[in-house]
């Protein structure tokens, strides 16, 4: 592709016309003959990704965790994964002479003693919080966008699985230095384990060495946080870079951006530069947190000590809403025959976080299914398009939040002078009918900004110019959207087209055996297209050019002149434009 | 402006096209006409932005020499000097390398925006999927290697060799059966062991935690709530109790940990927890029945005990019960007795598992319990 870069910034230029082979060239060389680069650099150097804020959410994450990583290794040098019993001896007056574990004593070496080392323990935990954000927000914009439909449900199933794991990885490291808060969190894990029917004391006993607390589990909890879990992550965050590259990135529809096509920046030199650049801004924002926000005052707390717990205590945000279920659950419990079953536990914490997370996993096969849409989708959807996937992630972003805000069930009761039992009481109701609110209100929302976009294209924006006809009647001039805007709105499917044509039929025209599935199939795609607004046809759009270019002809006597709503629309200068022109003479 | 038409741009002869069929209802207007930016067409502008770009670069090389300097001269830790509060130290060495870094990657951005080409360019997408010709010529590829590798013909061979490697997943599971002992092997290892035992035995005095100090029934008023221990956690000469560290004194605390109100002996509900009150004192495990917090929020009006975790509530007048919240299970209660001194003593062990609830446990109602104690 030949690009006129006469203009180009003149510095630019220059690079461009070495003669002579340089060292750099000789380098390239010499590792071309052995790595076969060129063939590589040809397809990518130049590989093109298409810009628009949202798809900043996932590199977030990306850098966050390049944070994690090198702020991790430095804490690793200082760090004593043991629970041996020392008696500290340190700076931090207050614990001198208190027994400690081995690993909290080398906490407080690395906040106090260590130059930096405080710094690094924060933004280590900064970044962490940021990282499982970043891919929560990302995830969101994946679905909500229809990012996750074919070809991309498996970096979908890459994407969860790295989430899942992103928050294992919390788990384990805010555990590690066996102070007062994360050894409380510690004992609620052995409850959550100890509650499985069948096996839960032989987990607990062989993850703890024995009984709780014993003396093994933070030097498991350390290797499983510093080499198992990020080892997985490193290997599944490439797998879906590879993917990502590989499918080449999803684009906003608009002119000259199609399904066959990517549209935006080469890799080398801007999207490198942005891309690079914005990991030293994340880099640089996560040091400035660091450096002017306490997180995790362990020295706050003390030492772990199985006798003490502080008022209020809760885990990290990520995992305050299998908390926040375990706090609303009923306190059922069931004896038979010298077993106990702790429906009170196993439900909220091993039940329904695998169900929520099987759940997600499977949103894109779902969708799949229902629609039963087989082709590839590589531009993006507006989820006011897709009214029913934009309600079900509402529904379920609500699930989340009313079980999030149930984890802070006693901070709620305290701030607000409200009585916990209520609070309590009213969130067990809240988490079956706020997701039902919810999926409807946004359904509705989404079908009214799909009418909106309708009145848009067919009638034009809102000029905010009011018209007087003769006869004394008042209405708001509406003008014609840009032909690339009206474009950009019509890209997408009809509704009505995919539920009446056969959702299988091959290429031939053969419709698929019909599976047993399939009556169920179909009423759930009608519920899936109900109500959803289509876009409108050819003859309707027609229709209002003519109604639009008439309207044109009829004021065309007064174009020109400030009542003609253009020079107030935002778009023209008015500097020059009375607001009551002179008469005209006919 | 045409019907209803296919919107596929960009084909080029012997180019898969992506099986995508959006219906886009207007013609594609097509790529809108590049517009040059400012610096791209006024060289003062150009150098403006180039003077930007390295003064952004030049900024950050400052904070970093700053942040070397700070870490050789502040002082660390609680005894350093303070900035709104905070070490010192910390918020130096945090500013100045968040800036340092920052002042890069904003100058590195500057540098794609107003100097690097910004010409947007098309490159065409392929089909997710292979050819058919690749898929025919794989497929092919295939069938000749397990051909030829003659799997098919020679079960034998495949079914020992499935065999074989599926019983090596059984060493996989075997050496792990190391990582602790067994639930039930514990028991009699060390004082209290195992899920149904604590530290607690007949004749044990109750002592204050942290100091270690026996307990008078006079020492305590009607609504006084007391964190307690057994004596065993703090063995001395004079008490001739075994020396407990470690791993052990960490298990033993865990789970013989009390919690102890006196209220009013006319507020006692349940008869067992009458019984085994000494003037209106009675003592409870610490341990939520939940998953295991140590309970500490006590509501004098009521002698309900809440756990701070997750808000179980239990009334202390009556055997423990749970009055509000998740947990499932009352709060076992340990039998006070007075020893020949006037000290707080137990009567026995917990009669029942104290903390979370599990598998193995037979749980049975208070009153039940009470009968193991005769």
């Amino acid at each position: 592709m030949s690009i006129d870069t006469s203009k180009v910034a003149t510095s630019n230029k220059t690079a461009a016309t070495a003669s002579k082979p340089s060292k750099a060239g000789a380098a390239a060389t010499w590792a071309d003959e052995r790595l076969g680069l060129a063939a590589m650099g040809k397809k990518n150097l130049r590989k093109v990704f298409p810009d628009h804020w949202s798809f900043m959410l996932g590199e977030i994450a990306l850098w966050s965790f390049v944070v994690l990583l090198l702020s991790g290794v430095f804490l690793t040098l200082w760090f004593r994964p043991s629970m041996a019993e020392v008696t500290y001896q340190g700076s931090y007056d207050q614990m001198r002479g208190i027994s400690m574990s081995e690993a909290f004593a080398s906490a407080l070496n690395i906040s106090f003693d260590v130059r930096g080392g405080l710094l690094m323990r924060q933004m280590h935990h900064w970044a962490a919080m940021l990282f499982i954000a970043a891919m929560m927000i990302h995830l969101l914009r994946v679905f909500f966008t229809g990012a996750h439909r074919k070809p991309r449900e498996v970096n979908w199933v890459i994407g969860c699985l790295l989430l899942l794991l992103g928050t294992l990885e919390g788990f384990t490291g805010y555990s590690l230095p066996d102070d007062l808060l994360s050894g409380t969190g510690i004992r609620a894990a052995d409850g959550f384990i100890k509650s499985m029917p069948v096996v839960g004391t032989y987990i607990s006993f062989f993850l703890f060495g024995g009984e709780f607390p014993g003396e093994a589990i933070i030097p498991r909890l350390y290797t499983i946080h510093v080499l198992l879990i990020p080892g997985l992550l490193l290997a599944l965050i490439a797998a879906h870079m590879l993917l990502l590259v590989y499918h080449k990135h999803t684009q906003w529809p608009g002119p000259g951006r199609t399904e066959n096509n990517v549209v935006g920046f080469p890799m080398l030199p801007v999207y490198a530069a942005k891309a690079g650049g914005f990991f030293f801004i994340v880099f640089g924002v996560t040091a400035i947190m660091g450096g002017l926000m306490s997180i995790n005052p362990v020295w706050k707390f003390g030492p772990y000590d199985p006798t003490k717990v502080t008022a209020g205590s809760q885990p990290d945000w990520y995992m305050g809403w299998p908390d926040g279920a375990l706090r609303i659950m009923p306190g059922i419990e069931s004896h038979f025959w010298g077993s106990t079953w702790s429906w009170n536990v196993f439900l909220p914490i091993i039940v329904l976080p695998g169900l929520l997370f099987t759940v997600l996993l499977l949103l894109p096969f779902i969708e799949g299914w229902i629609t039963g849409d087989k082709r590839e989708h590589h531009l993006l959807q507006r989820p006011r398009n897709a009214p029913t996937r934009t309600a079900t992630m509402v529904a379920l972003m609500t699930l989340y939040g009313c079980f999030w805000a149930a984890g802070g069930n006693d901070i709620i009761a305290i701030r607000l002078h409200a009585s916990i039992n209520q609070i309590t009481y009213f969130m067990r109701a809240a988490v079956f009918i706020a997701p039902v609110i919810a999926f409807i209100v946004t359904r509705r929302v989404c079908i009214s900004l799909q009418r909106h976009d309708n009145e848009t294209l067919l009638h034009g924006y809102e000029t905010g110019v009011i018209m007087r006809t003769p006869e004394g009647s008042y209405y708001e001039k509406h003008l014609p959207i840009s032909g690339a805007e009206a474009y950009t709105m019509t890209v997408r499917d009809r509704s009505s087209a995919r539920l009446t044509e056969p959702a299988e039929a091959d290429t031939n025209g053969v419709p698929a055996p019909k599976g047993r599935l399939s009556g169920l199939r179909e009423k759930v795609r009608t519920l899936y297209y109900a109500d959803d607004i289509d876009k409108p046809t050819a003859e309707e759009l027609e229709e209002a050019r003519h109604h639009a270019e008439h309207e044109a002809h009829a004021l065309a006597a007064i174009d020109g002149h400030s009542a003609d709503g253009h020079h107030f629309d935002g778009r023209h200068p008015v500097s020059e434009e009375p607001i009551r022109p002179e008469h005209h003479g006919h | 402006m045409s019907a209803d038409s296919s919107h596929d741009t960009g084909h080029e002869p012997g180019h898969e096209v992506i099986n995508a069929r959006t219906d886009a209802l207007l013609a594609d207007p097509g790529l809108p006409d590049h517009v040059w930016r400012p610096t791209d067409v006024d060289a003062k502008a150009e150098k403006r932005a180039e003077r930007q770009v390295a003064t952004l670069f030049g900024l950050s090389a400052i904070c970093t020499v700053l942040f070397v300097v700070f870490y050789i001269t502040l002082e660390t830790g609680v005894d350093g000097p303070t900035i709104i509060g905070l070490g010192a130290s910390n918020v130096a060495l945090g500013v100045s390398l968040g800036l340092a870094l920052l002042l890069i990657g904003i100058g590195v951005i500057q540098w794609a925006r107003k100097l690097m080409g910004d010409h947007e360019i098309s490159e065409l997408r392929h089909p997710a999927s292979s050819s058919e010709g690749d898929r025919a010529e794989t497929l092919a590829a295939l069938n000749a290697g397990l051909e030829e590798s003659g799997i098919g013909r020679r079960p034998l061979v495949r079914n020992t060799l499935l065999g074989s490697v599926a019983l090596l997943a059984a060493p996989a599971v075997v050496m792990l059966r190391d990582l602790g002992p067994l639930p039930n092997e514990v028991v009699g290892e060390y004082e209290g062991a195992g899920l149904h035992h604590t530290v607690w035995r007949k004749g044990m005095r109750v002592v204050r935690d942290v100091v270690g100090t026996p307990v008078k029934a006079s020492d305590l008023e009607i609504g006084d709530l007391l964190n307690a221990e057994p004596e065993a956690l703090f063995p001395t000469a004079e008490n001739g109790l075994p020396e407990l560290s470690g791993a052990e004194l960490q298990i033993a605390k865990s789970k013989a940990a009390l919690v102890m109100l006196r209220m009013d002996p006319n507020d006692i509900v349940s008869p067992v927890t009458r019984n085994w009150s000494v003037n209106g004192i009675v003592a409870y495990s610490k341990i939520c029945t939940h998953v295991g917090c140590p309970i500490s929020l006590n509501e004098r009006t009521t002698h309900n005990l809440l756990c701070p975790c997750h808000q179980s509530t239990f009334d202390l007048a009556d055997s423990g019960k749970v009055v509000f919240g998740p947990a499932g299970r009352h709060l076992p209660q340990l039998p006070l007795g007075v020893d020949d001194e006037g000290y707080l003593i137990a009567l026995s062990d917990f009669l029942e598992p104290v903390g979370p609830s599990f598998w193995e446990r037979n749980t049975k109602s208070p009153s039940e319990v009470a009968k193991g104690l005769s």
